[in-house]
């Protein structure tokens, strides 16, 4: 018989769901992090439509990670707000890919890291759109028709900077050899992954690889430019081992609200 | 749509310009292909691009706190605003190039120093409170610059800047709302709002609606006499609606109430009730205020229009590769697979022609 | 100073449909140097607040015009022929031209 004041063991529930508390909680830092990244265009982009466009872009990444975390604050059960999430973290708890985290370079490396993300962004969010919890289903829906405009406008310039100038088509390969290593870690899998694709809680990103890639090269190979084949394939930043550069971002990030305890905004 | 002058003989030309100021008089307004005056489109012109030019410099200020916007819901706000900014400076180059010249010529004359933004944003955003100072008062006292010009005599400008002043309207209440949580906040975050909006209260009073150009504003006679006759010429021709002078009461008298509620003090003592003239006095913008203001030849005069050009000069190869890529392929299609066989080839020829590895 | 200067080498017009019902409306222009880039420009310009339905962009140097200054014969007015407005007309009921609704 068992009484009330049995320490109840953790059911398949609560594992689920502070599973997928993880899971949102990787999403939700990709589209903060590489946000962030994009902010840092505003002002200096090629042109003021680029100024626009790019903000556009961060704009919806923000609006992403915003609902990710809070969602992931609320499967946890700890109710964690948004701002928790992203300003209360040390770098060493963020979860991002280290592709989203690189910094700056030119205009091509940005291009080319919305080349990789964007793509990849767009099968999972589709995939998401299919699972039976609603939310996730909702969020997928709403965001892969986000991301899908970004994707438009990373194939219109990896085809411009392709097939522009010498000068543009040389700087755009170099900006896809620099990205390429990091973009595997997007189609991880490990336990925590494992698990949920198991329950069916969420789609399973690795079979997405092979579709992603065929659809990049298409692009990159219009582009006149060649789909790199890197020896090497950068991990680290899902278990919080991530670039020296970025712990300056995240303190950049989080300098007004760390300097002001409890302040409220 | 490009305004195409035409030469006139003299004799029509009287009859061009009292079809003109007919037009003008009768409140009706002046379109594009328009036979106008030269003044009047000199006037425009120059009017226009330096109100682009502020919007796209008035960028950098606040866009240098998006990265550190403390929460996630400001950050999304001050994106939205800065991207809107962009907007702007787009609306109103468009609508200068209904007068005949080229985008591209007013940004070179910007990034040379021939012309210039407007001189508020010659002061830096030093703390995360002056995104929500310089939202509050300039773009306050822009709005307040701004809604009679949404009745302006150039259609094209008018029209950009209703669109303008939908948006800016966003601009005013979302700095306010990000001042009044700082001033209920803790008392660091006050403290910062306060020194926020004792530096940006001159700037936005006193060069955000121009020199004085009255008396009663503070100018002496001469200069009021000089200002009244620009402003008039500019009135005439419904260009402008009312004075500096004018505009500038208005707005402090709105600010005021609002600083109120706010619990923050506006740095300038001699403001208050007027019963007599039923407006706020305060202290006149003459011209060694005017002067004090402007901070010319400081760091950030320099450095606003340097960041501007840097931007231009590090983005110069990207906007060669969009003009080579539309002579290649015409502005109206995007390549087919067959074009891209023969590109890839003419691209890598190009490349090795240049001694260029990959 | 600029190799290549700011503003891409076409201006296009933009037009859009701000809901059903409504024809497309000129809303501005923007720079590009291509009509696929001129699409994104103007829906990341023109459609930030409220949802539109459809965009148009058309080259600037395609549009073509006249207009009164030009003095040419296409605007003399057509005010003079009061006989293509129902108006000049005796109305089709007793209540005269307020209750005269064919629909």
């Amino acid at each position: 018989m068992t009484t009330s004041t049995d320490p109840a063991p953790p059911t398949e529930a609560v594992r689920a769901d502070a599973h997928l508390a993880v899971h949102l909680l990787r999403l939700g830092d990709d589209a903060l992090v590489l946000g962030q990244r994009l902010c840092q265009w505003i002002t200096r982009a090629p042109t003021i439509e680029e100024d626009m466009a790019l903000s556009n872009i961060a704009l919806d990444l923000i609006g992403h990670a915003r609902t990710l975390f809070t969602l992931s604050g609320h499967v946890d059960g700890t109710g964690r707000s948004e701002d928790e999430f992203a300003f209360t973290r040390s770098d060493r708890e963020f979860t991002n890919t280290l592709l989203s985290e690189l910094p700056g370079g030119d205009f091509a490396v940005t291009v080319s890291r919305q080349l990789a993300y964007t793509h990849y962004a767009v099968l999972y969010y589709e995939a998401l759109a299919g699972c039976a919890d609603v939310r996730l289903a909702a969020f997928g829906e709403r965001a892969a028709r986000e991301v899908a405009f970004h994707r438009m406008h990373a194939d219109n310039w990896t085809l411009r900077l392709g097939l522009g100038t010498p000068e543009s088509s040389r700087r755009m390969q170099r900006g896809l050899e620099r990205i390429w290593p990091y973009t595997a870690e997007l189609f991880d899998e490990d336990e925590v992954v494992d698990h949920l694709v198991e329950a069916g809680t969420v789609p399973s990103p690795a079979p997405l690889h092979s579709v992603w890639e065929r659809r990049v090269s298409e692009v990159v190979t219009r582009a006149g430019l060649t789909v790199p084949t890197p020896r090497w394939q950068a991990r680290g930043g899902r278990v919080g081992l991530h670039t020296e550069e970025f712990g300056p971002l995240i303190a950049e990030m989080q300098s007004v609200y760390r300097q002001f305890p409890g302040g409220r905004w | 749509m490009s305004a195409q002058p035409t030469a006139t003989e003299p004799a029509a030309q009287d009859e061009l310009l009292a079809h003109f100021d007919g037009l003008i008089a009768s409140g009706a307004t002046i379109e594009p292909r328009d036979w106008m005056p030269e003044g009047y489109r000199r006037m425009l012109i120059r009017q226009i691009a330096q109100h682009a030019h502020s919007e796209i410099i008035g960028m950098q200020p606040e866009g240098a706190w998006l990265t550190r916007a403390p929460s996630l819901h400001r950050k999304s706000v001050l994106i939205a605003k800065v991207q809107d900014e962009a907007g702007h400076g787009m609306y109103l180059y468009s609508a200068a190039e209904t007068l005949g010249v080229d985008r591209a010529e007013l940004l070179d004359a910007l990034h040379q120093g021939r012309q210039r933004a407007s001189a508020t944003f010659n002061h830096p955003a030093l703390t995360w409170a002056d995104t929500g100072a310089i939202a509050w008062l300039t773009d306050g006292a822009a709005v307040v610059n701004q809604m009679p010009l949404c009745r302006t005599s150039y259609g094209p400008y008018a029209r950009a800047m209703r669109r303008v002043c939908q948006e800016e309207a966003f601009h005013v209440r979302q700095g306010y709302d990000l001042m009044r949580a700082l001033c209920e906040g803790s008392p660091e975050q006050k403290a910062m709002a306060q020194d926020a909006v004792n530096r940006w209260w001159l700037p936005a009073v006193a060069l955000m609606f121009g020199p004085p150009d009255t008396a009663a504003g503070g100018a002496d006679d001469r200069t009021a006499a000089l200002g009244a006759a620009v402003s008039r010429r500019a009135i005439t021709w419904g260009i402008k609606r009312h004075t500096n002078d004018e505009l500038r009461q208005r707005f402090v008298d709105s600010c005021v109430p609002q600083a109120e509620r706010l619990g923050l003090t506006l740095p300038d003592p001699a403001i208050r009730w007027n019963e007599e003239r039923g407006h706020y006095d305060f202290t006149p913008v003459d011209w060694d205020v005017y002067r004090a203001a402007l901070g010319e030849d400081t760091h950030w005069s320099r450095q606003r229009v340097a960041h501007r050009r840097g931007a231009h000069e590090d983005g110069a190869w990207v906007r060669e590769a969009s003009a080579a890529y539309a002579a290649r392929f015409g502005a109206d299609g995007s390549p087919s697979e067959a074009d891209t066989e023969a590109d890839v080839a003419a691209v890598e020829a190009a490349r090795d022609g240049a001694g260029e590895r990959v | 100073m600029s190799r290549q200067r700011e503003g891409a080498p076409a201006s296009w017009e933009v037009f859009l449909r701000p809901r059903r019902g409504l024809a497309h409306q000129h809303v501005g222009s923007v720079r590009a140097a291509d009509a696929d880039t001129a699409l994104l420009r103007a829906r990341d310009l023109y459609t930030r607040r409220g949802d539109p339905l459809s965009l148009w962009v058309v080259r600037s140097d395609a549009v073509h015009a006249v207009s009164p200054d030009e003095r040419d014969p296409f605007f003399t007015g057509a005010r003079h022929k009061p006989y293509r407005y129902p108006e000049h007309f005796a109305p089709l009921t007793e209540k005269g031209p307020d209750g005269d609704h064919l629909d």
